[in-house]
């Protein structure tokens, strides 16, 4: 299996001189194709930096990150902006959907920087909200829409442009039980499908659902273990 | 991206807030408008008074004698003399203007009465609304004939028609031959009040009777200067040299030095009006800074989903631009409107200069990358993890 992601003693510090708050030390770790990984680990704990950084919108402040096999930090803004396009699905626990477009027009998203043109954007776009089972609902704007409703069409746009990598930073967080194994099964399905998912929850219940669970305290990686297989 | 699609975004955000949308494009109108209206009635008074002064006649060269001690006007010999030598001068009238009392059956009024010859009427593009103009025997016999002014002749016949009637100057009586049509208020002052006599009675009339003014029409527009020079040196020699006996004038001259007033007229009003335009402009610089701090976390999204540096700088760029432009756009069509009105409302004369049209609108253009530059340019710079983690 070729590895999607590596990261070499990767540490992130915040903030400056005496302020200074490390949140991230010494990670090193490596992800291969189609594995599904659970990182889990108590509030503080530096999952949420660790997610960014693997989804290129944060920089570490020391080590490298090799993003299918290309060391990240010698990448410009524009090399950077099309991996996080067309290589990583983001999904967040806040959903991050825009307000003011309705669902059909922020799975579209992705596909508009990608270059996709409108009638294929669309096509495309209707055809992911049915699959997270939301055909009735492309035109409905993120507030006419419940918790879990809203989550599926972050996922939607997560596979927009049909990335091997998805990133979800506690997805089911602010989610109902039903709702949250609702995304759980797509999220399931979707690694069952090859893709390669990294999961971020506090949730034991959840990340026994993955098939590799990862620890992280204050900042370290504490267990590193496969489930199944 | 395709460039259809920042379109679509920046019209998309423009649309939601139409309100505060309307509001940042009102200092751009407002801007745009007062140049067009205000360069426009600039531009319609410039024209209206270069109108003016062509009406005076083509190729016309003006000479004021002032003189120096007694020597301080032409005899009609010198002025023959002077004309028939210039090879350049196609026709000459001399002026000779004395302020006389004019009777006729007992109705008087003080009129400039003014001796001159043949040419005038042609020269000073004269129309002759009743009877005729002088001839050259009417000049040359000395015959006691008059050509009035519309003025004169409401003032001193009221509904009789003056032809063939008499009126008395001085001692001497006039037939009236011709009266002309209404020429309307010069520079000169009013050209309707005079009554014209051939300059060889009135050199008679007035005693003192020297020419004090000549009118030459050049050949051609391009023999003026050489016909200018020719009378210049002439004169000199008559003036033993002193340049401050007469004055030359001619069309050009009076046309270049309007035309200098009434551009920096129009510079000063445009810049007046930029100022504004300018103040459009931090409105909208205002306005889209307003609009990207509320939008941090939107842009945050979009660039976790792949929005380049350059994709944002352009949503927001052309966002401000379309704000500028389209406030362009009705600032003109305002500014038109504002023109149009006090045309019909004051009578002011306007004129659309397209050159100012197309000037005030890239200007509104330009405020909008201008001011669109910095805002954009600051959300294009956010950090994505921090613009996601704002609420």
């Amino acid at each position: 299996m070729a590895t999607v992601i590596e990261l070499i003693g990767v540490s992130k510090v915040y903030g400056k001189g005496k302020n200074q708050v490390p949140v991230l030390d010494d990670i090193n770790l490596k992800v291969d194709e189609g594995e599904f990984v659970a990182v889990l680990g108590p509030s503080g704990s530096g999952k949420t930096t660790l997610m960014n950084i693997l989804g290129l919108i944060d920089t570490p402040t020391s080590g490298s990150y090799i993003f299918e096999g290309k060391p990240v930090s010698e990448l410009k803004d524009r090399e950077l902006a099309k991996i996080r396009n067309r290589k990583i699905g983001f999904v967040f626990q806040s959903f991050n959907l825009i307000p003011d477009l309705d669902a059909l027009e922020n799975v579209e998203l992705p596909l508009i920087y990608a270059g996709v043109k409108p009638a294929e954007r669309q096509t495309r776009a209707a055809e992911l909200l049915d699959l997270v089972g939301l055909s009735d609902r492309t035109r409905h704007r993120p507030s006419e829409m419940s918790g879990g409703q809203q989550q599926r069409v972050a996922i939607a746009r997560a596979l927009a442009a049909d990335p091997p990598l998805i990133l979800a930073d506690e997805p089911t967080g602010n989610l109902d039980s039903r709702s949250g194994a609702e995304v759980m099964n797509i999220l399931e399905s979707l690694n069952g499908s090859g893709k390669t998912v990294i999961l971020i929850t506090h949730d034991r219940e959840i990340a026994a659902r993955a098939k590799r669970k990862i620890e992280i305290r204050d900042g370290k990686i504490v267990r590193d273990e496969r489930v199944k297989d | 991206m395709p460039f259809s699609a920042y379109i679509k975004m920046a019209l998309r955000s423009i649309t939601r807030k139409k309100m505060r949308s309307f509001l940042t494009m009102l200092g751009v109108i407002i801007g745009v408008a007062s140049v067009i209206t205000l360069v426009s009635i600039t531009q319609g008074t410039a024209s209206q008074i270069e109108e003016n002064i062509k009406s005076l006649g083509a190729n016309l060269i003006a000479v004021n004698i002032t003189g120096r001690g007694p020597a301080n006007s032409l005899t009609y010999e010198e002025f023959q003399e002077l004309s028939s030598k210039n090879p350049f001068i196609d026709n000459a009238a001399p002026v000779s203007t004395a302020r006389l009392k004019a009777v006729y059956r007992g109705e008087s009024m003080d009129v400039n009465i003014t001796g001159t010859n043949e040419a005038y009427a042609a020269i000073r593009n004269l129309i002759i609304a009743r009877g005729r103009f002088f001839t050259t025997d009417d000049v040359r016999l000395r015959r006691s004939v008059a050509v009035i002014g519309s003025t004169a002749a409401e003032e001193l016949f009221g509904s009789t028609n003056p032809l063939g009637q008499e009126i008395r100057v001085k001692n001497r009586i006039f037939e009236v031959i011709g009266v002309l049509a209404p020429k309307g208020n010069t520079i000169g002052g009013s050209e309707d009040e005079i009554i014209l006599i051939p300059i060889t009675v009135a050199c008679t009339l007035t005693g003192r009777s020297g020419i004090n003014q000549i009118y030459m029409q050049a050949g051609s527009p391009e023999v003026v200067q050489p016909a200018i020079d020719h009378l210049t040196s002439e004169l000199l020699k008559k003036f033993r040299g002193d340049e401050d006996s007469f004055r030359i004038f001619d069309q050009t001259q009076v046309l270049e030095t309007v035309q200098q007033t009434t551009g920096a007229m129009s510079a000063m009003l445009g810049g007046i009006a930029a100022i504004s335009l300018l103040v459009g402009g931090i409105g909208i610089m205002n306005i889209m800074l307003v609009s990207i701090t509320e939008r941090t976390k939107e842009i945050g999204i979009r660039k976790a989903l792949g929005a380049t540096k350059q994709d944002i700088l352009l949503q927001f760029l052309i966002e401000s631009i379309i704000l500028s432009g389209s406030g362009g756009v009705f600032g003109v069509l305002s500014g038109f409107a504002a023109a149009y009105a006090l045309k019909s409302a004051l009578g002011i004369s306007v004129k659309f200069a397209p050159p100012f049209v197309i000037l005030a609108f890239s200007f509104s253009l330009l405020v909008g990358v201008f001011f669109g530059l910095y805002p954009a340019s600051r959300a294009a710079g956010l950090n994505p993890v921090e613009a996601l983690r704002y609420e």
